[in-house]
């Protein structure tokens, strides 16, 4: 990594257990540069969506889930009791596999975060939410639809729309848990290009099986494999010249 | 073609066989339903001949001189059904959100019990009302709502009486009907998709935001079906309103009044009515059985608006 990177997300000795006690991550350690975009790539099942789900703790939903280790973001460990978990999550936003539009209007899904989270005037959250759908690259392509329903829109439109509802927030992290994965080929490069802007506001993790898309978009990977990091390096190196040999088999194709 | 083309049994022959069977079936219900109307018209004609459509305001019910209305029993019945689907819906709502977030064992427990709860006779849930319930309301909640709330000074609670009375059956139809309807809502809310959750608390929702907010509205039709499903039992619920809301034939002044419904009028006049009165009691069921009819068609209509507007059609 670049000496002149900031940390944002700093993650130490991360072990994770599903209930039974069956480990899921071994001692991870990783540091994510902040206003970058890391991927996380490697085959099926091998801790990439779970390793994402505890920065937002949002794996405490689920009965019997438990994390152990340190992950500091800006310094502070959230994996700490006293933690604000509400805060936690507006600050850490997260987008997952499927679009998944509230049951509501276009405009309340991207006000409702707003609504929830901070004290506006309607005329503020009509500007904000403006704001954001233009953040989504969506505006011009849901303005005269606002009060439809979420659910009517495409769903590259849906994705996008779930991702102006997680910048309406003000997250300073974005979370993406294989975001295109249920989307067609166009809708796909057009939230890969709405994902590179989002680099300049916000410190993105994206998980994705596709290397493509690792590599077009990415500044830096970790290639997790059986629940360990096996390599984290800048995306170039990665995809050029990786360490492991685990990593090269995996980025050729030769298994995954 | 084989043998077995000629025989009864051969495929296109049991095919028509079972749509015939099927469309049968299918026809019962409105054949039932027709035949129950015109029966009751029937039944009810010399009522609305007598009276007309005055009966439907008539508030005087005097089995010497033969004049019957049937506003107070209409009133009664949509009062206490109102009144309990008040008392039962946030209860249900809550228990259901926490059957299906409770541990699975625990979960399991009580989700059968609330099952168990709605196979109770609601002839117990008379005895119950009336052997205790009643006491308890006259002696501790009407006196406590009255004198120490001192509700008793506005309108809708005045003087408190013997316990019996529209509250009283209010309360007992809302203990029936609360297990159906939470256990539709459980039902509606084990459906809502994990994801769908997970994103309302991945924006720092709270679990009653995300409950109030996104379950709820995800799963809007289901809630309301519980709900129906209640309000229908509530309507036409006899024995257990028979037991304790006083049977007396006159509007509510209050919630102490005693009172009656359309249905505790049948059950308490039935066995002696002969001449004009059955006449009358016919077209109280008529009245009834549209009542119920109603609520059905108004709900369809508003799932039918609602659903348009949420984008699903």
């Amino acid at each position: 990594m670049d000496a002149d990177e900031t940390i944002k997300i700093s993650v130490r000795h991360l072990n994770f257990y599903y209930a039974g006690g069956h480990q899921a991550l071994f001692d991870n350690s990783i540091d994510i540069p902040a206003n970058r975009i890391t991927a996380v790539i490697g085959p099926s099942g091998c801790g990439k969506s779970t390793h994402l789900r505890v920065y937002n703790r949002i794996f405490e939903l689920y009965r019997g889930q438990r994390a152990e280790g340190e992950v500091r973001i800006d310094g502070k460990n959230i994996l700490d009791r006293d933690i604000d978990v509400l805060e936690l999550r507006r600050k850490v936003g997260m987008i997952f596999q499927k679009p998944t539009p509230f049951p509501m209007s276009v405009f309340d899904n991207v006000a409702y975060p707003m609504r929830l989270h901070f004290k506006l005037s309607k005329r503020e959250i009509a500007d904000r939410v403006e704001q954001a759908l233009r953040g989504a690259s969506l505006w011009d392509e849901v303005k005269d639809k606002l009060k439809k329903s979420g659910l009517a829109l495409s769903g590259g439109q849906q994705q996008r729309l779930c991702i102006a509802r997680a910048i309406a927030a003000e997250p300073e992290i974005l979370l993406m848990d294989e975001p295109t994965s249920a989307v067609d080929p166009v809708a796909t490069l057009k939230i890969e290009d709405l994902v590179l802007q989002l680099r300049d506001k916000f410190t993105v993790v994206i998980v994705t099986h596709n290397m493509q898309q690792a590599s077009r978009i990415s500044d830096y990977t970790a290639f997790f494999y059986k629940g360990e990091i096996v390599e984290f390096d800048k995306t170039e190196t990665i995809f050029t010249n990786p360490s492991h040999k685990k990593t090269e088999e995996y980025i050729t194709g030769r298994f995954g | 073609m084989n043998d077995s083309g000629k025989t009864l049994l051969n495929p296109a022959c049991t095919d028509r066989l079972f749509r015939i069977a099927a469309a049968g079936s299918a026809l019962l219900a409105p054949l039932l339903l027709a035949a129950l109307l015109v029966q009751l018209g029937i039944g009810s004609a010399p009522a609305w001949r007598e009276f007309g459509p005055g009966f439907l305001i008539g508030t005087e019910w005097d089995p010497v001189r033969n004049v019957y209305g049937a506003l107070p029993a209409i009133v009664g019945t949509l009062l206490t059904t109102a009144l309990a689907l008040l008392f039962a819906i946030p209860p249900a709502f809550v228990t259901a959100l926490r059957l299906v977030d409770a541990p699975p064992g625990i979960g399991e427990i009580l989700s059968q019990a609330l099952d168990l709860l709605a196979a109770i006779p609601s002839v117990i849930y008379g005895m119950w009302g009336l052997f205790v319930l009643v006491p308890i309301m006259q002696d501790h909640v009407q006196p406590f709502l009255s004198d120490t709330l001192g509700l008793g000074k506005i309108p809708f609670f005045g003087e408190y009486g013997n316990g019996f009375g529209f509250l009283t059956a209010s309360l007992i139809l809302a203990l029936m009907i609360l297990p159906y309807i939470s256990a539709v809502m459980r039902n509606v809310f084990r459906m809502t998709p994990a994801v769908l959750r997970e994103s309302a608390f991945g924006i720092g929702c709270t679990r009653w935001e995300t409950a109030k907010d996104i379950v709820m509205r995800y799963g809007i039709r289901g809630l309301l079906g519980g709900i129906f499903i209640g309000l229908g039992r509530a309507l036409g619920e006899t024995m257990a309103v028979l037991f304790v809301i006083g049977n007396v034939v006159a509007l509510p002044e209050d919630l102490y009044a005693s009172g009656t419904t359309i249905a505790a009028t049948l059950a308490n006049n039935f066995a002696e009515a002969d001449g004009i009165l059955r006449a009358v009691l016919f077209a109280l069921g008529l009245i009834l059985l549209l009542l119920a009819l109603g609520v059905q068609v108004l709900a369809h209509y508003y799932l039918a608006l609602t659903g348009a507007g949420r984008g699903e059609r």
